[in-house]
């Protein structure tokens, strides 16, 4: 039997929807990988998979770092929070268990109560579901502004591989009518499927993940899945887009996958910081395509293709508008997060991320 | 828009919301529903720009209980742009340290866990260097 596509398989919204306002955080600590293999290896064994990785420090969370990410783009919105209808966080590390996020951080940036305020959860996508959860919000015209987050403060176990890449940082997205937009959202396509490739239990600390399955059937399946189905669906190719943003647990595996999917390296320069900063998890493709939108000009396409383990892709593609030359300079770039700097050693590191326990 | 004060009170913790004097102007923080400059009543909420200056300040070795995770930690006197002076935790300090007035800015941190690690987290107003940066 072959499987044929669903006849209307990119989501696409009745009202048309755009990126109002966006805004990044990553916070100021950088711990270089070669520290990371100096403890646990006495040096570098064969290559890095990392440069360096942002560190939260000793009083920030997900819900800080969310704050100052919406403040940011409540900035390039111009709009007052009083106005959003939705307040929606992703992350893999929310700071409490249960307690939502969004409640706070609506608080904190001035938000009314009359709003969704749920926490969004689906390991590294979680950013991006809650993107398109706003899509369809804003698009079906039940609220006019909504706010999508994706944040994460995410722990490896020490020792462990992921030790190197799991990182702090991401970024905030107001989404309203395209019209009042610095950027269309023309359309997104969501690929899933059960795949055991990550995973972290209720109470356990650390994740742990399923070795084979992390390549092959896990990331270069779904994000070339759903990116590829989106550019059949849409009739584009890779030339139709100025830029490219994928889900970027290391430096390799987003290279490859544009590799795969036509892509040039030149297509994905300005969204690839995970050599930089790591691996931000929910964060990463949200922040990625925020430091794109410091860059891009009236015009330009982007995709976007998120990963989550679990797991699955969010593909979305992107009009850059007018309004972008001037409301970038409104906030803080992401850029100029990247540059402030701190480097840390391994055991102001382990103090910053809780490894040490005084009781 | 009547803002009921409990409200209020989150926002001056979260995001330095305090009072504007609807007589002479005055911005008054912390919110007392009294203009200290003119006497007169003040209920206006006003949302300061979290801009300042380092007025005065101290580090802290040995911390309260629920600080103790952070020590040493600086604490300062800042002068905000709009006038009122607020003591704050100054935050994300580099190697340069801090200096009597600098530049500092709003942003909202984890300020202390109540009791143990099962306990709630309270969040509230401190200060960092200004970041270099668009605006
Ligand atoms: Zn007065």
């Amino acid at each position: 039997m072959t499987q044929t596509l669903p006849e209307n398989l990119l989501l696409k919204p009745n009202r048309p929807v755009g990126i109002i306002g966006y805004g990044a955080y990553v916070p100021r600590y950088r711990l270089p990988a070669i520290e990371v293999a100096r403890v646990w290896h006495g040096g570098a064994r064969g290559g890095l998979p990392i440069k360096e990785k942002a560190v939260a420090g000793l009083d920030e969370d997900v819900i800080t770092m969310s704050i100052e990410a919406a403040r940011n783009a409540l900035a390039r919105a111009g709009i007052h929070a009083h106005a959003l209808r939705a307040v929606w966080v992703g992350s893999e590390s929310h700071p409490y268990a249960v307690k939502p996020s969004g409640t706070l951080v609506a608080e904190a940036i001035g938000a009314g109560p009359d709003i969704q305020a749920g926490d969004w959860e689906f390991a590294c996508k979680a950013g991006t579901e809650a993107l398109v959860a706003a899509m369809g919000l804003v698009g079906s015209g039940m609220g006019r502004y909504a706010l999508a987050i994706g944040m994460d403060t995410a722990q490896g176990r020490p020792g462990d591989a992921l030790e190197y890449t799991a990182a702090s940082g991401g970024a905030a997205y107001i989404l309203g009518p395209a019209e009042e937009g610095l950027a269309q959202i023309e359309f997104s396509y969501s690929y899933v499927s059960d795949t055991p490739d990550f995973w972290r239990r209720a109470h356990a600390r650390y994740p742990e993940h399923g070795q084979r399955f992390t390549g092959e059937p896990a990331y270069f399946k779904h994000i070339t899945e759903a990116g590829s189905r989106l550019m059949r669906a849409a009739g584009t190719t890779a030339a139709d887009y100025a830029y490219a943003v994928f889900h970027q647990p290391n430096t390799k595996f987003p290279q490859r996958a544009a590799l795969l999917l036509g892509f040039s390296e030149e297509q994905i320069a300005p969204g690839l910081l995970s050599p930089v900063i790591g691996n931000t998890y929910a964060g990463a493709a949200m922040i990625g395509l925020s430091a794109t939108l410091d860059v891009a000009k009236p015009g330009d396409r982007i995709l976007v293709v998120s990963f989550g383990s679990g797991a699955g892709s969010d593909a979305f593609q992107i009009l850059v508008g007018e309004a972008i030359e001037e409301r970038r300079n409104k906030a803080m770039r992401t850029q100029d997060y990247i540059a402030r700097r701190t480097e840390i050693d391994y055991a102001t590191y382990a103090r910053l991320r809780g490894k040490i326990t005084l009781k | 828009m009547e803002v009921p004060r409990h409200w209020r009170l989150k926002q001056q913790r979260y995001a330095l919301v305090g009072e504007v004097c609807p007589h002479c102007e005055g911005k008054i923080f912390p919110p007392r529903d009294v203009c200290p400059h003119c006497g007169g009543e003040a209920k206006t909420p006003y949302t300061f720009s979290g801009k300042g200056t380092v007025y005065s300040y101290t580090i802290m070795h040995d911390a309260p209980a629920g600080y103790d995770e952070n020590v040493p930690y600086t604490v300062a006197l800042v002068k905000l742009e709009e006038g009122p002076m607020v003591t704050a935790q100054l935050t994300d300090l580099d190697e340069q340290g801090v200096q009597i007035g600098m530049p500092v800015e709003m942003v909202t941190r984890r300020i202390r866990q109540d009791g143990d690690e099962r306990g709630l987290l309270v969040y509230g107003y401190k200060f960092r260097p200004m970041i270099a940066g668009a605006r």
